[in-house]
């Protein structure tokens, strides 16, 4: 293999990414370790170092010594080319060894159009792409991440998966099957056992039945299968693992940078947010603790940035004590501090303003719609004359160029609505020119919307995602509204967001389209390189089904859905009671406000509160 | 105490690593070990170091030449071992030092070549291989930054010779122009392909091996 790979790889564009050996890999003696695992990742090396949840799980799970966690990404199709036509099997990167000699295969699920690279990483290992076809106990193969907060598209694939944050849960699970594996149980007997670990999901214990409109009628548990899967959580982050030597790639990637995690969680509550209601409760880091990792990780790494990384930076309550602390630092040693996912309000662009003391070049804002009303509909708490007023600073402040992120197909999204999207983007414009101590310098304004994706455990999560015409005639009239020439329009594709919408609320049977598009040659369908919109109707074709019976249908509230066992911490009752006040276009209190006991709560360690 | 040279090795996993990519990698090795780099002034400083041959993705080196420059006097001695201690796998520094010659007099590589015949024993293509390299004129097709054209290899390399042949693979040396014109090691197998196809080997690695002068001396 070795030989066949040193061939291949002078021909590939950038080699160095399918080799290994950064600083700060981890190697283990084969011999002496009890339990191989290969963590994969179903995306290109360079979003894969880039991922944060990755670089955690990896150290934590090597923290502990009798088992070998190595990283597995999907090469580039060059590569799978070659190592096909070559039939070298997908190999780990630390030891190059191939995947049959690992006892479990644990996916990352972080977004719908990463499935199909599942299957084919599958393929690469040698492996059949579905459980019920590996009928051994060995390898396991598994998968963690925010996409499996509805698992039933991927369910054939996968033996178990685990709900929730990995850290705890996942050496659980690794532990009790290496218990399995040296007493020679079957892989039946195995999986019974680990769907009693909290956050374990095993699909094969859920069968669904359908109702003749095609609606799922319910999942229904065999052999004790728990009524309900509740996610897991970390109650203490200054206690948890943090990865305080992560891996420190050799080329370049996505985000190169020492990444902080701040807090997980986020107070704010937007309706449309999956990640708002799937993370909490809300649990901090202290500022202390932070600092003191930050300074450690840029010592181990060398990296020159740090990135403090969370839903909301604004809303961390000691943002001020955390930049000082890195300022202090990182100033003298010219290393750069980042802090995205700021709110449009002074007290950020101070902020901005000290950490960003020569380079003034953009700064980003995501007002998600473009009118008052549609704005309280979603519960995005931002007002214009805040807006307005933070661009102000802004362009004092010498900044030249501002970004809106906005999104088409809000429900109840009204022309007027659209429109207003323009008008907000040329008040901006009018701030600047009042507002600008240097007009020579120009300004760049630019608008950018995408079509809006309904997800689970959200509160519209029932809502029918607008179909692709409706969504390019508003993109139409929002490109016609947008007259001044400051002002830049970029949209995304209906096509991808329509498929997304497919695959995030599908139920099992998405399954089947997700195998068939695979069949068809899809992989790495994030990729505009390489997504194919008919190829994924040819697959729900091939399937009997219509991807408009996923994404453009509105659920029923009482209709069963394919999440409906599985516990992200927040009650539907909440859920539905937001979705209801966005339809009187009344706002929630944010969490630092006012707690609306939504459940996630609970799921903390005794004496341990949230910290909304 | 100003500037600086950095022996070093790029073997194993590291020959994948890019010229470009070797820079930022090198740098966060200084970073780590704690090594006071000198900076350029300006807008976006970046650290002062260059590598004095660029090598290409694949070759193994022995006798990597890197100039840098740092604020403060620091141990040379030393200097190796505490960047070896933080740097990725295939990445070893051997010695540093105070240069007496710039690096633009670095003239000759010395290259070892594994050339490997799929299948067919490398012995019988000794003679053919050792002839064909030291013919007087070798005029083959070189690409450039500025496009294709003819260039007499022969002039520009010397000293070929075929050190073993065992089983299917051909061990060469040769001593190749570095620089002003730079001659890749993978012309030698392409001149192959391109003037003598029944020579040209299925696979050719190659190592660096050290670094000459014009005048033929070691270059450090
Ligand atoms: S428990 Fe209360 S404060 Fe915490 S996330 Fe839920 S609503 Fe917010």
């Amino acid at each position: 293999m070795a030989d066949t790979l040193e061939r291949i790889l002078p021909r590939v564009q950038k080699p160095a990414r399918y080799v290994g050996g950064e600083y700060n890999e981890i190697v283990k003696d084969r011999a002496q370790v009890k339990l191989r695992m290969a963590f994969c990742f179903p995306d290109t090396y360079e979003i894969g170092m880039s991922n944060m949840g990755m670089q955690i799980l990896y150290g934590a799970i090597n923290a502990e010594p009798d088992i070998w966690c190595e990283r597995v990404f999907a090469p580039w199709g060059d590569m799978a080319e070659e190592m096909r036509r070559n039939s070298l099997p997908l190999y780990a990167l630390e030891s190059g060894d191939a995947l049959d000699k690992f006892d479990a295969l644990g996916f990352s699920l972080g977004y719908e159009m990463a499935y199909c690279t599942v299957l084919d990483m599958l393929d690469m290992a040698g492996l059949p792409v579905k459980s019920a076809d590996r009928p051994e106990l060995v390898p396991l193969v598994f998968a963690g991440g925010t996409s499996c907060c509805n698992p039933e598209p991927m369910a054939d694939f996968f033996d178990l998966m685990v709900l929730g944050e990995g850290e705890e849960a996942d050496i659980e699970v690794l532990r009790l099957f290496q218990r399995a594996r040296d007493a020679g149980w079957t892989k039946g007997e195995f999986l019974r056992e680990a769907a009693k670990i909290g956050g374990v999901y095993v699909p094969s214990l859920y069968e669904p039945v359908y109702n003749p409109d095609g609606t799922l009628a319910e999942l229904r548990c065999l052999d004790g299968a728990p009524e309900v899967v509740t996610k897991r959580i970390v109650s203490n982050l200054d206690s948890a693992y943090y990865p305080t030597r992560p891996v420190v790639p050799s080329t370049e990637i996505v985000h190169d940078r020492v990444n902080l995690e701040l807090f997980r969680g986020c107070v704010r509550g937007c309706r449309f947010c999956q990640a708002g209601y799937v993370y909490r409760p809300i649990r901090a880091r202290s500022a202390g603790k932070i600092v003191e990792l930050g300074r450690e990780m840029l010592e181990n790494t060398g990296c020159q940035e740090a990135t403090l990384l969370s839903l909301s930076s604004s809303d961390y309550r000691q943002l001020s004590q955390v930049c000082d602390g890195l300022l202090d630092w990182c100033e003298p040693r010219s290393i750069s501090l980042s802090l995205p996912s700021l709110r449009a309000d002074n007290f950020s662009m101070e902020l901005m303003s000290r950490l960003q003391k020569v380079r003034r070049g953009g700064l980003t804002f995501a007002p998600e719609a473009g009118t008052q009303r549609l704005r309280d509909v979603i519960n995005k708490n931002v007002t214009e004359p805040e807006l307005l007023n933070t661009c102000r600073i802004a362009f004092e402040g010498g900044w030249n160029g501002i970004k809106l992120y906005f999104m088409l197909g809000l429900p109840t999204e009204t022309d007027e609505d659209v429109v207003g999207i323009a008008d907000l983007a040329a008040k901006v414009l009018h701030v600047w020119r009042e507002s600008s101590p240097n007009k020579q310098r120009g300004v760049r304004i630019t608008v950018s919307t995408s079509c809006f994706v309904p997800k689970p455990h959200s509160p519209f999560q029932w809502e029918a995602q607008v179909d692709m015409a409706e969504y390019r005639r508003r993109v139409e009239l929002l490109r016609h509204s947008i007259t001044a020439k400051n002002v830049t329009y970029n949209w995304h594709d209906a096509d991808t967001s329509f498929i997304e919408a497919a695959l995030s609320r599908g139920d099992r049977r998405v399954g089947g389209v997700i195998e068939a598009a695979w069949r068809r040659g899809a992989r790495l369908e994030a990729w505009s390189d390489y997504f194919s919109f008919k190829r994924w109707l040819e697959a729900f074709a091939d399937c009997g089904l219509d991807p408009a019976f996923y994404a453009t249908r509105e659920r029923g509230e009482d209709e069963c859905l394919p999440w409906s066992r599985v516990n992200m911490g927040v009650r539907t009752s909440l859920l539905l009671r937001e979705r209801h006040r966005a339809y009187e276009a009344r706002l929630s209190p944010d969490c630092r406000a006012e707690c609306a006991g939504c459940g996630a709560a609970a799921l903390l360690e005794r004496g341990v509160k949230c910290d909304g | 105490m100003d500037k600086l040279r950095l022996r070093f090795e790029k073997t194993g996993k590291a020959v994948y690593i890019s010229h470009l990519d070797l820079m930022r990698v090198v740098q966060r090795v200084f970073l780590r070990a704690g090594v006071p780099l000198r900076y350029s002034e300006g807008f976006n400083p970046h650290a002062l170091i260059s590598i004095c041959l660029p090598l290409p993705v694949g070759t193994v080196s022995l006798c990597e030449l890197m100039d840098f420059r740092v604020t403060e006097d620091i141990d040379l001695p030393s200097l190796p071992e505490r960047l070896n201690a933080v740097s990725p796998a295939g990445v070893r520094f051997l010695e540093c030092y105070e240069p007496s010659r710039k690096a633009a007099g670095l003239k000759w590589l010395e290259i070892r070549g594994d050339w490997e015949y799929d299948g067919r024993a490398a012995s019988q293509f000794s003679a053919g291989v050792e002839e064909f390299f030291n013919r007087g004129n070798i005029p083959v097709t070189r690409r450039t930054k500025r496009g294709e054209g003819e260039f007499d290899l022969a002039a520009h390399m010397r000293g070929f010779a075929v050190e073993a042949a065992e089983g299917e693979t051909l061990a060469v040396r040769a001593f190749v122009s570095a620089q002003e014109p730079t001659v890749k090691p993978e012309l030698l197998p392409e001149a192959l392909r391109e003037l003598a196809p029944e020579l040209a080997p299925d696979f050719a690695r190659f190592t660096r091996l050290e670094t000459y002068g014009a005048d033929m001396e070691i270059f450090r």
